[in-house]
């Protein structure tokens, strides 16, 4: 009871510290919205506005219809340049695709020889390059059917292809750039405010007063924890109605309250690993250092940026002991293919282990070193 | 020159919401030595500020030596004639550096050079006594070493007035007198000097020419300390000020405590002891900072320790707390061997440590019912507790103020408010009245007599003042961890044969360091013969920050072992982790033809390396769930008679499902599927007509330029390198200079001639130098360890990564200005550039291809500009002339980020 009591105070205090700090709150706030709506609202890693350019040394109907067919919001209307200026545009990156049509590609078409032309990609845009390239095979051949053979652009094959893409039909790069930049935030957000309030803490000395007071570690921990979870928290669920749901008008398949309880165990971890760099970090510079060696790969290798079974299998082992891959997994269930318990619960688990592994790990750390 | 040093006319100054100074008139006469008194809050420091040039002029005229305070001008041609002390014990200072290198930095500031600047130094040491002291860093010396080190530095450059705030608060009695006589030898070899001094030590202001008392932002009377005790009529100068301040002589309070004090605390002796300490000895490696202190308290007493700073009185009492364990000896508390884990125990005892530690962000109000709640004071009797303290402590018309407002010696009495909350047995008070005005000093005491003589409770105080000893049932001398003499102070006194503590404490530590040699030589250099004149560009100045910096930079291990070490480990973890690959995708098949056609088909699929084919799918329902649970990136179903259907020639349909949560996947997935879906049906073809369809009449060779083999890490690795120097560097880099603000040293800037262009560039070298160190290591590791090809000059990679650090160190100063707080620095440039940097400069997708906001950033992102020096130099080999373009912009962000900053620093607090 006295013990809960504690905890509730102490975490009064971290809110009224945090509060109090406006230019930190301001920064809160833009994190949780413009920053999502920004990340969300600047399109994804899918093909997108890809820039062409084009020598058409044919100069032809075909060639011209060929042009034509490259459209938005896959690629910029291509820019016509001479074969000499291929080096240079790609060198430059202006350009990720030169097509070549070569002299007389119209005339050997008609004749039915097979034509060959030439794609130049910057390979070093691995993205774009693979998927760009397969827009461009495809454009080109249909527009040759079709010059041939009138309406035998979508000739019949013997099997066809029916497909269908699940829980984000138009591949919208918005629905996902949202949502996992929310991720990305909940946790930036979290272990910074958590570990630099107790740096803070020990840079005012104050932490010494703590512990005199008939307070013990878990207390003083558990409140930081708490009350920095909270406004995370808040934050998030103002994120997920207003910003996801309203403003970039991302349809959430699954139960919104389901996701932030995830968040909410996700903190849990989030705020122990807070916790463990403030009590291993003595100055801010030095928590600020820290900070970038966890949340980097947090962040890059949890699956919300590249997908994760193309990673080492080593990266992909070490990662599973990381909250933000369980949450990205749990995220995208949840919101885009609206699983609901029964089918993320072993996230869910893994989450509440991890959890509380870094919560035990942290508060080890913490008892040592306060009680020197 | 005039005769009046500093003059003020209406001016006024609000600080906090809170009235510092109201419509304040005074000529201040030069060549003296000035005193400022008046009680906490009075607007002594505020004023101080003011005329020191560290605080903004808010409303009136100032002139100080001659000049408008309000014109930036002038204020900077007067840095180099003022000296500015701030208060707190080395607030000014730098605690990684050494005695040394900190006057260092302050010569530099000044201009000072060659043989004039190492005997100026050397005479500052040796007639502080800090010579032997020369490497030792200001951080690790005692209170009063500080103080005099913060003297010699603000006296490294002849000023010709010296502003002093509260310079011997919380120093020992004899530092403070050997202080003193160090500023009357100065100012006896140079006559124009003026001394400018705020005081809470009313002995001390005895020795001034003139005084000015304050109270209440208000000047209550000017003149000599005789004239002001003549015009009060009293005898001391204590008495003088009450008078001034109340209108009457209050000598109640006095005479309360004599009542009080001759109250013995006899009646309680015959019980166990309240605290008892058995050689106790503490040591730090090889220095011992406490050696064998024995001592027992009586419940009831009160029992001072008195020593000069760094004897070993904190570490003692932090060791009595169970803060830090003893190496040696026991302590016994109410009888009982002192565990610190044990919460009754705490709840029994009250501490007051010796740097404030409240919390600043939290009132006066907030702070007290903090600390009622964790003592666990009944809920109803919270809010009445914290009212009868706000009486007590004289606290009640501060309530709603925020404690880092408050003056020093308001914060103190609050301190002691908190301690006693819980209305402990046993009180631990490390230097209570430290920087607590004269009145309120004595209602202090009142209340520890009466905490003790009627509430029984047992005191352990530690003090520098004398008059306080007295007061004391029982007192120990300390020096240099141990122990002198222990006993009551009358006996002490008649012992050393002194009329007063005051002397029996002097004379016993004298005797045992032997008198200080406070140096015969000449203190200063004559005359104003090297001055320096006040240029607007200084690189010694500049230097001055850069060096001092790179110093600090170099002590601090995690940050040296980050720019190796760390930026390695990242460029590992990333290199191999993010992978543009898409491989080892998952997928399943609904067979509902399972006819050798149909599982020929789904050959094709798990023979890719693509895919990985899992336990196949029973119907639809399972297919939504597997799919939905994301174990299945892919499934196929094939419908019923796929098989006959085919050899029948007709028509069929194969159906796939996409896992389209992740678009880039999803589409990278169709490509697979299409892909190999054409491939399968030309084999089909080839298997039963024995020729090679031609489906088109165009075959499309791609080339892929750069990374021919598609290797992820080429792409990737020259990316990781501009990701990793924008974080780094730039969180840095705000954090120095936020940190300087929140810990105090922004002074320096606001009163030496030290301009913000210097400052910022000065501060900025070493975070380049430091960020190229880390550059060398990632291309090192990009080239040996990812063995990633290097295809074009490393000289102009390394001209864009140099640029590209002063960029993005730049992007940390301009940072930096809108924050107070390292909190505040370190979440802002976090948030700032980890979005940009990951989502709209290039690295998976060209910045042409973005939209909107996004596309605008990433244009105007210098993460952009580098990514393509660094993409185009190590993959497709680019030359400097092929780059000039790309250089350019990175370098035009340079002059752009450092105006914003230069304009965004404030050169004056508030």
């Amino acid at each position: 009871m006295k013990s809960l009591a504690n905890i509730w105070n102490l975490g009064l205090k971290e809110l009224r510290s945090l509060l109090g700090d406006k230019v930190l709150m301001v920064f809160v706030l833009l994190a949780f919205t413009l920053i999502i709506y920004t990340a969300g609202s600047a399109g994804s890693m899918e093909l997108n506005n890809a820039p062409v350019a084009v020598v058409d040394e044919d100069q032809t109907i075909l060639s011209g219809r060929i042009i034509q067919s490259f459209q938005q919001p896959w690629f910029l209307k291509p820019d016509l340049i001479r074969y000499d200026q291929i080096d240079t545009m790609l060198d430059r990156g202006s350009h990720t695709f030169v097509l070549v049509i070569p002299e007389g590609f119209e005339r050997d078409v008609r004749k039915g020889h097979v034509v060959s032309v030439q794609l130049n990609i910057d390979a070093t845009r691995m993205t774009q390059a693979f998927i760009g390239a397969n827009y461009i095979q495809s454009f080109v051949m249909t527009e040759v059917a079709e010059f041939i053979e009138p309406g035998s652009g979508s000739t019949e094959l013997p099997v066809n292809l029916v497909n269908r893409v699940s829980f984000n039909p138009n591949l919208e790069g918005s629905w996902f750039g949202g949502v996992m930049e929310l991720i990305t935030e909940i946790t930036l957000i979290s272990i910074i405010l958590t570990g630099a309030a107790l740096i803070r803490e020990r840079e005012h000395g104050t932490i010494e007063h703590l512990m005199v007071m008939p307070l013990r570690s878990y207390e003083i921990m558990a409140a930081k924890v708490w009350a920095n979870a909270l406004v995370v928290m808040i934050a998030a669920t103002l994120s997920v109605t207003v910003v996801i749901q309203g403003w970039l008008q991302v349809p959430v398949a699954g139960s919104v309250l389901l996701f932030l309880f995830g968040a909410l165990i996700h903190l849990f971890s989030t705020t122990a690993i807070g916790i463990l760099v403030g009590t291993v970090a003595r100055t801010m510079p030095q928590f600020g250092l820290l900070l970038i060696l966890i949340i980097l790969p947090l962040q890059l290798l949890s699956g919300g940026i590249t997908p994760r079974e193309s990673m080492p299998d080593l990266v992909q082992e070490i990662m599973l002991l990381a909250p933000t891959t369980h949450f990205v997994s749990l995220a995208q269930g949840i919101l885009y293919r609206g699983a609901g318990l029964d089918v993320v619960w072993p996230q869910f688990l893994a989450l509440t282990a991890i959890g509380a592994v870094f919560f035990g790990a942290a508060l080890v750390l913490f008892r040592r070193h306060m009680s020197v | 020159m005039t005769d009046t040093v500093a003059r003020l006319e209406g001016v006024s100054h609000v600080y906090g919401g809170l009235q510092a100074l109201t419509d304040i008139h005074i000529e201040i006469p030069s060549g003296r030595m000035i005193g400022l008194i008046g009680p906490d809050g009075a607007g002594k420091s505020t004023l101080l500020g003011l005329i020191a040039g560290a605080r903004k002029l808010q409303a009136g005229s100032l002139e100080v030596l001659g000049g408008d305070m309000g014109s930036q001008q002038f204020r900077n041609r007067l840095a180099p004639r003022i000296a500015y002390m701030p208060q707190g014990l080395g607030g000014n200072l730098y605690h990684a550096l050494t005695v040394d290198e900190n006057i260092g930095f302050f010569a530099d500031l000044f201009g000072l050079t060659g043989d004039g600047r190492k005997q100026q130094i050397h005479r500052l040491l040796e007639a502080t006594g800090l010579l032997p002291f020369r490497n030792r860093p200001a951080g690790k010396l005692s209170g009063g070493m500080k103080q005099k080190l913060g003297l010699c530095c603000a006296l490294i450059h002849n000023p010709d007035l010296l502003i002093l705030d509260e310079p011997t608060t919380g120093v020992d009695p004899l530092s403070r007198a050997r202080f003193w006589d160090l500023i009357d030898k100065i100012r006896a070899q140079q006559a124009g000097m003026s001394v400018l001094v705020a005081t809470a030590y009313m002995e001390e202001a005895e020795r001034y020419d003139w005084l000015a008392a304050l109270d209440g932002g208000a000047i209550l009377a000017t003149g000599s300390p005789r004239e002001l005790r003549a015009q009060t009529n009293t005898r001391t100068l204590d008495e003088a000020f009450i008078v001034l301040s109340s209108g009457t002589a209050d000598e109640t309070a006095r005479d309360n405590i004599e009542a009080e004090a001759s109250l013995a605390a006899s009646h309680t002796m015959d019980t166990v002891p309240a605290i008892e300490a058995n050689h106790l000895t503490l040591r730090f490696g090889d220095f011992t900072a406490v050696k064998d202190v024995s001592f027992s308290i009586s419940r009831g007493e009160i029992f001072g320790f008195l020593g000069s700073n760094g004897c070993g009185k904190t570490t003692t009492m932090k060791m009595l707390t169970g803060l830090l364990p003893p190496s040696e000896g026991d302590v016994l508390l109410f009888g009982k061997p002192l565990d610190a884990r044990d919460l009754s125990t705490r709840q029994r005892v009250g501490y007051m440590s010796q740097g404030f530690s409240l919390y600043g962000e939290l009132t006066v109000r907030q702070n007290l019912e903090l600390h009622a709640r964790l003592f666990h004071l009944p809920v109803d009797q919270v809010s009445i507790r914290v009212d009868e303290l706000a009486q007590e402590f004289g606290l009640a018309d501060v309530m709603d103020q925020l404690a880092s407002h408050l003056p020093l010696g308001v914060r103190q009495r609050l301190s002691l408010a908190v301690a006693v909350v819980h209305r402990p047995e046993l009180l631990i008070l490390d230097e209570p009245t430290s920087g607590v005005d004269p009145g309120a000093r004595n209602q202090f005491w009142a209340l520890l007599f009466r905490l003790s003589r009627e509430d029984g409770v047992t005191i352990f105080i530690s003090t520098h003042f004398m008059n306080e000893g007295e007061r004391c049932d029982r007192i120990s001398l300390m020096h240099a961890g141990e122990v002198l003499a222990s006993d009551k102070p009358d006996v002490l006194i008649r012992e050393a044969g002194e009329q007063n503590l005051e002397g029996a404490f002097m004379r016993t530590l004298e005797t045992a360091t032997g008198t200080e040699d406070i140096g015969s030589g000449a203190v200063l250099t004559g005359g104003h013969g090297d001055e320096p004149e006040h240029r607007w560009f200084s690189f010694r100045r500049l230097w001055a920050y850069g060096h001092r910096e790179a110093r600090e930079l170099i002590r601090d291990p995690i940050r040296m072992a980050f720019a190796f070490i760390g930026s390695a480990l990242l460029m590992l973890i990333l290199g191999y982790g993010i992978t543009l690959d898409v491989e080892d995708l998952s997928f399943a098949v609904l067979d509902q033809d399972q006819t050798p056609q149909s599982r020929d088909y789904v050959t094709a699929f798990s023979g890719s390396r693509y895919f990985i084919e899992r336990p196949p799918i029973n119907d639809m329902l399972e297919l939504g769930k597997r799919m939905q649970s994301g174990e299945l990136s892919l499934a196929l179903v094939i419908p019923p008679g796929y098989g006959k259907d085919l050899k029948r020639g007709q028509d069929t349909e194969i159906g796939v499902w996409i896992d389209g949560a992740m678009p880039f996947r999803g589409e990278t997935i169709a490509g697979y599927v299409e892909g190999i879906h054409y491939s399968y049906l030309a084999d089909l073809v080839f298997r039963t007509y024995g020729t090679v369809p031609t489906l088109s009449l165009v075959s499309i060779e791609d080339r892929y330029r750069y990374n021919q083999d598609f290797r992820s890490l080429d792409a990737m690795v020259p990316a990781v390198i501009p990701i990793l120097l924008i974080f780094i560097p730039s969180i840095l880099m705000a954090l120095g200079i936020v940190r300087e603000k929140e810990l105090g040293s922004i002074t320096n800037l606001y009163v030496t001639p030290v301009t913000r262009l210097e400052f910022l560039l000065g501060k900025q070298l070493p975070y380049i130098a430091f960020s190229m160190i880390s550059y060398v290591s990632l291309v090192m590791l990009a080239v040996w360890i990812f063995e990633v090809p290097l295809k074009g000059g490393l000289w102009t990679l390394s001209l864009g990564a140099l640029l590209y650090v002063v960029v993005t160190t730049g992007l940390g100063q301009v940072i930096s200005a809108f924050a107070s707080t390292q909190i505040a620095a370190l979440a802002a440039t976090a948030i700032i550039t980890l979005l940009p940097t990951v989502q709209f400069s290039g690295l998976t997708e060209p910045v042409s291809s973005q939209e909107g906001v996004g596309a605008l950033i990433g244009e105007f992102w210098p993460a952009t500009w580098f990514l393509q020096v660094s993409r185009g130099v190590f993959t497709k080999g680019l030359s400097f002339i092929d780059l000039q373009q790309t250089l350019l912009s990175l370098a035009a962000f340079i002059p752009v980020l450092t105006l914003i900053s230069v304009v965004l620093l404030k050169k004056q607090g508030r």
